[in-house]
């Protein structure tokens, strides 16, 4: 069975999935990413389906999981590269592709990474009380 | 019967594995590139084709897959047949409804790929399994 590969750049992981997927192969990259986010502790994932021709059911529940799953594990997971046929065959077969977000390309999905982190740790600093303290 | 003439011999791929699921996406692929149907049209049948072989192998318990190109005199297409001997579908109003499964998945495997197709024919019994029939034409 073919793996799919995990880079790691910086606080995030990049995958780039440049096969025809079996089924057995998208179960696999969704076991590895978990593992992946926890060992390395990135905050993003992006997914980058530039090369895929179709997304499935299958391959799009996937896609969902790992957003799920790295939420769970405090990771924000965007996927980007989607074509233009493949978004007209998902909207048709039925599949909305919850929770995920998404990007044009990976430098918007870096950015928007960046930008949620940023929110997040905003958020994070305006609870807690000894910061509040800290600033005059 | 579905209109339109057959052209050539048919293509045949056993289903047995994911990876032969694998193989119908990319047999389908190329005979839909060969007949030139769009980019978007290719992607659909190819997409439908993906979901209906994964049936045959889940629900059906493998089976063959038959890709053929039509011509009706019109218009070329893609015609592939799925058949299994598995035990049929029970209640087929209910399989063909958005987001009905037995099986655990999303439940767009029938009622999605139905809409992804020009024709869509199904037949199916607990004695003879079950033969979908789907047939995208090129514009």
């Amino acid at each position: 069975m073919e793996r799919v590969p995990i880079l790691k750049i910086g606080d995030i992981l990049l995958v780039s999935i440049q096969l025809d997927m079996s089924d057995q192969t998208a179960v696999q990259l969704q076991d590895d990413l978990a593992e992946r986010i926890v060992a390395t502790g990135c905050h993003g994932v992006i997914i980058d389906i530039t090369a895929l021709d179709i997304v499935d059911s299958f391959v799009g529940r996937m896609l969902s999981t790992i957003a799920s799953i790295s939420k769970v594990l405090d990771a924000e997971t965007v996927v980007v590269g989607m074509r233009p046929a493949v978004a007209i065959t998902l909207v048709e077969l039925g599949l909305s592709l919850n929770g995920i977000r998404t990007a044009l390309n990976v430098e918007r999905g870096m950015e928007l990474i960046a930008a949620a982190r940023a929110d997040e740790l905003d958020y994070q600093l305006d609870d807690d009380p000894d910061a509040e303290t800290a600033t005059p | 019967m579905t209109a339109g003439v057959d052209l050539g011999q048919p293509q045949a791929q056993s289903v047995r594995s994911d990876e032969d699921v694998v193989r119908v996406r990319q047999l389908v692929r190329t005979v839909a590139v060969a007949v030139k149907l769009s980019l978007v049209d290719q992607t659909k049948v190819v997409t439908a084709a993906s979901e209906l072989a994964r049936n045959t192998l889940v629900y059906g318990g493998g089976g063959t897959v038959e890709v053929t190109t039509v011509d009706n005199g019109r218009r070329k297409g893609v015609r592939i047949v799925f058949a299994d001997s598995g035990p049929g579908i029970a209640d087929l109003d209910m399989a063909l409804t958005d987001g009905y499964t037995t099986g655990g998945g999303l439940g767009l495997g029938l009622s999605g790929s139905r809409r992804l197709v020009d024709e869509f024919e199904i037949e199916t019994s607990a004695e003879t399994g079950t033969r979908i029939t789907v047939t995208k034409w090129s514009r």
